[in-house]
């Protein structure tokens, strides 16, 4: 359990980061390291050089913007998780963080860390997907914005190219009073992998109609999926008709089995977290349950 | 590659290896072996240190990253030489360990919920520790020290006329003075705030 041998270097700016990373292929970034340096540790990383980001100024912060919320990609899980702005404008984001890791690694695992890691039950990217976030990158040549859909292309697997390093997620912000979120996953333990995970966001009316919807799932394939269950708006969300919105979509999914769970037992259990995802971000939205972070 | 870390207070420097885990740099450059070595891949939490006060794997960080930072290990926790801190205390107490292998990682996380509040629920006690393993107590008795040692630093900080009068209000000031580390009290329920 001890790393093989590397070079350590912190670039006092992220054109120097990129500079380096573009020069070198064996050469990785590391910012919180709560996934890098245990592959390191189990020599199923062997970078040459590491290149840390986590002090760097440009990749810190959390800044409001009208209709979003950019969080700095070295914005310490733990850091996101008692931010006002984020419980307030983003609260999606909040809600899931406490199913991050535990306690000690969210006080050094970043929100950019977790986004550039693309594991595909990881609860952050969920967020980015569902809400439709743009991921920041830093390049060579200055700066370039990809949709969280776009950025996700497989199991830890990015659009991040050679050079290229995350500098901010930008989470919109819905412009309803009456927001609520929804979130449940499954996992064999409390802070475990999820086998699956849904997370949904509804925006209402004074009369409780539904004026926007987001879902998203994870776990159940290759990277986070965002369900198009846009049909729902306008209608007042009832049992049945949220059941009917999330079969008619669950289609598309194409879980895998792992000796954790089965493809059957992923779908099923995706199909009943989706609809009390929704069912929850509606009463909370209606004012019916405590909205926010648990 | 030279380092300069502040650890329990003071300035340590050495010549490390950037591969070197600050877990360690503490136990074979600086002799702190009451941060414990146990999967040295960030699951168990035997390795827990407080960097600036929150507890971190020492396992999951070089220690050429830690420069800046106070770093707190267990030995830092104990008032003096020899003896114990309240919480340490506490664990002795309600036997909340065995074999003591996870021991300075729950104490320090321990530590770092009681620095935000003295009347933490269950439900934040088990969210404080989720990330340590003990495979002795089956957790029970630590929660118990952890309600304990909370317990004993809110009556540290009560002046003594006031819990005077509840628990001996016939006596009034000439109570017997209620120290921080009066075991009596054990006995008595802990009460959980909201």
């Amino acid at each position: 359990m001890k790393p093989a041998p590397f070079d350590y270097v912190r670039p006092a700016s992220l054109a120097e980061v990129c500079a380096l990373l573009a020069g070198d292929e064996d050469a990785r970034v590391i910012a919180g390291g709560q996934t890098l340096v245990p592959m390191l540790a189990m020599r199923l990383a062997r970078p040459a050089k590491l290149i840390d980001i986590l002090r760097l100024p440009e990749l810190a912060g959390i800044r409001e913007e009208p209709g979003a919320v950019i969080v700095g990609a070295a914005t310490r899980q733990a850091q996101a998780e008692r931010d006002p702005v984020i419980r307030a404008s983003v609260p999606m984001l909040a809600r899931v963080l406490p199913w991050v890791g535990h306690p000690p690694t969210r006080n050094r695992g970043t929100i950019g860390g977790s986004i550039a890691n693309a594991d595909p039950s990881a609860e952050i990217p969920l967020v980015a997907v569902t809400l439709g976030a743009g991921i920041e990158v830093a390049t060579t040549q200055g700066e370039r914005s990809v949709p969280a859909d776009d950025f996700f292309m497989g199991a830890m697997l990015t659009a991040i190219g050679q050079g290229e390093c995350v500098r901010a997620i930008r989470f919109p912000v819905w412009p309803q009073q009456r927001t609520g979120v929804g979130f449940f996953e499954i996992s064999a333990r409390r802070s475990d992998f999820a086998f699956v995970a849904a997370a949904a966001q509804v925006a209402l009316d004074g009369e409780d109609r539904c004026v926007d919807v987001a879902l998203g799932v994870g776990g159940v394939g290759e990277r986070p999926l965002r369900l198009d269950v846009s049909s729902l708006k306008g209608t007042k969300l009832d049992a049945g008709l949220l059941s009917d919105a999330v079969n008619a979509v669950a289609v598309e999914l194409e879980p895998g089995s792992d000796l954790h769970a089965s493809a059957a037992y992923r779908r099923r259990v995706a199909v009943v977290l989706c609809v009390r995802a929704l069912e929850q971000a509606r009463d909370s939205a209606a004012g019916k349950s405590p909205a926010g972070a648990r | 590659m030279k380092v300069e870390l502040r650890i329990n207070g003071a300035i340590r420097a050495a010549d490390l290896e950037p591969r070197k885990t600050l877990l360690d740099t503490l136990r074979e450059n600086f002799l702190l072996n009451g941060a414990h070595a146990g999967c040295e891949h960030g699951v168990c939490g035997a390795c827990t240190v407080l960097l600036d006060g929150e507890p971190v794997r020492s396992c999951l960080m070089f220690a050429v990253q830690a420069d800046g930072y106070d770093i707190t290990t267990i030995e830092g926790l104990a008032p003096a030489p020899g003896e114990l801190g309240v919480i340490q205390d506490a664990f002795c107490e309600t036997h909340g360990l065995q074999c003591g292998y996870c021991t300075p990682g729950m104490i320090l996380a321990a530590h770092a919920l009681l620095q935000h509040t003295h009347t933490p629920t269950r439900e934040h006690i088990v969210e404080a520790i989720s990330g340590n393993l003990c495979r002795c107590t089956g957790y029970g008795q630590i929660i118990e020290a952890v309600q304990f040692a909370a317990e004993r630093l809110r009556k540290a900080n009560t002046p003594r006329a006031q819990h005077g009068s509840q628990h001996h209000a016939q006596s009034g000031h000439d109570a017997p003075v209620e120290g921080v580390l009066e075991a009596a009290e054990a006995d008595e329920p802990v009460v959980e705030a909201k």
